[in-house]
């Protein structure tokens, strides 16, 4: 009887600060980290972990007494990481030789990525070396040197949750756009604060510790009356005074900078994960294969989606924030109380942020500028479907995700956001009113 | 604490050369924004392309400091061009969108792997300004009174960065005279009223983004010839955000605003920060509250916050006249939908301004 004690290393997404001191400017901390452990589950210290790009060193580690180690990396991209199977100790080798090699590791801006290095017990002397033939299954969530057909699904499938979760977001945001006409530039701090508060409430050591489902409900309540608090506290009388709508976008420029940085100085520069569901064995679907977490975002977000979209051609409060989208006069003398519709969609929208934000920080991990770098994709998909539409949003976001995801197809993946907003310029080029945008002139 | 230590620093880099770099990079955006209307918050990008223009031509091809100028201010008029045709005609907030997301796809785009070769990727590139600093006519040593000392070579670019600002500021005076700067005024004002008069707005503007980029591309190359080095990530967004906010405080469609703005910005910027670290190390503030390395995060926080005050009450910022700069709808492309919308407001403000 074979007997195989594998265990997979576990991703402990453990210590090191990412970027230290200069954590004012933003930065993405892109790191490649891991645990290596035993057949027993014990960490594994003192060994050497290189990484390479291009063909160059990009740092080195060492597992430390628990098994952690982390490299840091200066930029997204594709890295080889490579495991000197010299200095594993003695009675433990790799489960494949191969193995020793993970090449092309892709890491997405920002990403903490954690790979795995399966061990097992044995007296065999690990013979093969660093730079043996490329044989890689690289982290959970892609799949090892796939055709092109099954990486297109693969694509397609990471498109469609990047694109929901930018459409969940970007609700709000036209929202609030086509009721009062504010470009709200503080919209991904609404993210950000959702994603905190289930951080707080879920992982953190002074946390209640809250699983993370009920966490998430509480930062939908919190997002959604910051949203409120926001309207009713700083747009509304700014609205009252008269603000012009220039001075009002500028002033929500300065409040996004305000509270990403007070964000920073509270959760500090180093990105963290959530404290459950964060490694998971893929699950095949035919050609693809996916994490149980990413088809439960996926499907929650695809169903808050539509239930939204239910609520605003259906309900009373949703036809009237479509009314004052559409025409604010007219709708404020057919009797629709406007400032209460503003209320609802401020409401609306800060919850649907904070539930985008917690969903985005499951799928990849909670930073403090996590709804900054969301933002430019939010604006994205706004414009892409048309300033103001609800709907639009959400064309626009899943568009704006499955560009990005399928842009990596052919070009590098640290540009995938750069092909998102580059669809932006172009679509402004051809269609300034958007997909599904009204035609009134904008120019 | 010692209070003429913090003087001392704050002082120093409202002189500085930051200071001047941020002026010149002002002046360009308040011919965008204060004189035309445009909201370009892409400005960091013309930085990028101007001093990536100097580091790219003689880090990575060897070529005289002189033309990497020269590239650099081409890229600059390239850029404004390319920018300008999709987003002049449309309204003032999608040109916000757009700049902004065309400032990041520069970013990324110098920073991505395979540009490495020749903008040098994440690392960016050093040492292209040697030429610069040989022609320095002022003989090394330090200057200065008191805790306001700077080296030679700050001094020389202090000298070249105020003499930018300074020929800036007067060009943009004798230009916003001209009829030319009346038109350029009038479309901020109000778009169709220029364009039933006959003007070509959509020009006029291209003219103003055009000019306006070079600016801030010359503050780009300051910038990069100030540090001796390049690199995609300082040139993120945040930037924008500082010079709207030197702008906004020291005055928006004012000759002086920017200069103004960027002295009193580095001033108090540097103030707080040194402040707040010497209050730390002397333990007014207790580290578990504020550690050292939260005060830059800090400090951010706090211009968002003077960004958010100014505008609330006092747009005009130091030197602004108010009626000039309302800025409100109506203006900049504003639709004519919207603008009776917020009649009842602007109508009011108004009647108090009045």
């Amino acid at each position: 009887m074979r007997q195989r004690l594998v265990t997979l290393l576990l991703l402990l997404f453990a210590g090191m600060a990412v970027t230290s001191g200069a954590a004012a400017l933003a930065q993405d901390g892109e790191v490649l980290q891991g645990t290596l452990e035993g057949p027993d589950g014990d960490p594994v210290p003192e060994v050497v972990i290189t990484v390479e790009g291009d063909g160059q060193q990009v740092g080195t580690a060492t597992s430390g007494p628990d098994g952690n180690w982390t490299v840091p990396l200066p930029a997204p991209g594709t890295y080889d990481v490579l495991l000197d199977a010299g200095t594993l100790p003695e009675g433990l080798r790799l489960r494949d030789e191969d193995d020793a090699t993970l090449t092309d590791v892709t890491v997405r801006p920002g990403q903490q990525r954690t790979v795995l290095f399966p061990l097992e017990s044995g007296s065999g002397e690990p013979e093969a070396g660093p730079g043996a033939a490329p044989a890689p299954p690289p982290g959970p969530t892609e799949p090892a040197g796939p055709s092109f057909g099954s990486r297109l699904a693969q694509l397609l499938v990471a498109g469609v949750k990047y694109g929901t979760i930018i459409a969940i977001t970007s609700i709000g945001l036209s929202l609030v756009f086509g009721t009062t006409g504010l470009i709200n530039f503080a919209h991904g701090e609404l993210v950000t604060i959702g994603a905190m508060t289930a951080f707080f409430l879920n992982a953190a050591a002074l946390g209640p510790g809250l699983a993370l489902i009920p966490a998430a409900v509480v930062a939908i309540a919190v997002g959604a009356l910051v949203g409120g608090a926001l309207e009713r506290g700083l747009w509304r009388p700014l609205r009252i005074r008269g603000t012009g709508r220039i001075n009002l976008f500028i002033i929500s420029i300065g409040l996004s900078l305000f509270l990403r940085h007070i964000i920073l100085v509270f959760y500090g520069s180093r990105p963290q994960p959530y404290a459950s569901y964060t490694i998971q064995q893929a699950i095949e679907l035919g050609p693809i294969a996916i994490t149980p977490r990413d088809l439960v975002i996926t499907l929650v977000t695809l169903g808050v989606l539509l239930a939204v979209g239910l609520m605003l051609q259906r309900s009373r409060i949703g036809k009237a924030m479509r009314a004052v989208a559409d025409d604010r006069d007219l709708a404020e003398s057919s009797g629709v109380d406007v400032s209460r519709v503003i209320l609802y969609v401020w409401l609306l929208g800060g919850g649907l942020a904070a539930l985008g934000g917690v969903l985005f920080g499951l799928s990849e991990i909670v930073t403090w500028d996590m709804g900054f770098r969301l933002l430019l994709l939010m604006f994205a998909a706004v414009i892409l479907g048309g300033l103001g539409s609800a709907f639009g949003a959400m064309a626009g976001g899943l568009l704006v995700g499955l560009v990005a995801q399928l842009s990596t197809l052919y070009f590098p993946i640290e540009l995938q956001n750069a092909w998102a907003l580059g669809v932006l310029i172009l679509v402004l080029l051809v269609r300034p009113r958007g997909i599904l945008g009204r035609a009134e002139r904008v120019g | 604490m010692d209070i003429l230590v913090i003087l001392g620093d704050a002082g120093r880099a409202a002189l500085g050369p930051q200071a001047a770099i941020y002026a010149l990079a002002a002046i360009g955006l308040n011919i965008h924004f204060g004189y035309t209307g445009l909201l370009n918050l892409g400005q960091v990008g013309f930085m990028l392309v101007g001093a990536y223009g100097v580091a790219i031509t003689v880090a990575t091809f060897g070529g005289p400091l002189w033309a990497g100028v020269l590239v650099g201010l081409a890229c600059a008029v390239v850029l404004a061009i390319l920018l300008g045709i999709p987003t002049l005609r449309l309204r003032a907030d999608y040109l916000a969108i757009a700049t902004i997301a065309a400032g990041e796809v520069l970013r990324l785009t110098y920073n991505a792997g395979f540009a490495q070769p020749v903008t040098g990727g994440v690392y960016g590139l050093q040492q292209f300004a040697g030429s610069f600093y040989a022609t320095n006519p002022i003989s090394p040593g330090s200057y200065g009174v008191g805790r306001l000392v700077y080296s030679e070579r700050d001094l020389w670019v202090m000298v070249v960065g105020w003499g930018a600002v300074a020929l800036a500021t007067l060009g943009l005076f004798l230009l916003i005279r001209s009829p030319w700067g009346r038109v350029l005024r009038s479309v901020r004002e109000d778009e169709d009223a220029a364009r039933s008069l006959g003007k070509n707005v959509f020009g006029y503007k291209m003219q103003s983004l055009i000019l306006g980029g070079v600016l801030g591309a010359l503050g780009g190359m300051l910038l990069a010839v100030d540090t001796q080095a390049v690199a995609p990530n300082t040139f993120n967004p945040v930037v924008t955000f500082y010079l709207y906010t030197l702008l906004i405080l020291g005055g928006a469609g004012r000759v002086l605003g920017p200069a103004l703005g960027s002295v009193i910005f580095w001033f108090l910027l540097l103030f707080i920060d040194s402040a707040l670290l010497q209050a730390i190390g002397a333990g007014y503030i207790p580290a578990e509250v504020l550690s050292p390395s939260d005060v830059g995060a800090l400090r951010f926080a706090l211009v968002g916050l003077a960004l958010v005050l100014l505008l609330a009450f006092r747009p005009a910022g130091i030197l602004g006249n108010p009626r000039e700069m309302r800025l409100e709808a109506g203006a900049a492309g504003t639709p004519r939908r919207r603008r009776k919308s917020t009649q009842a407001g602007s109508d009011r403000e108004r009647g108090v301004a009045r």
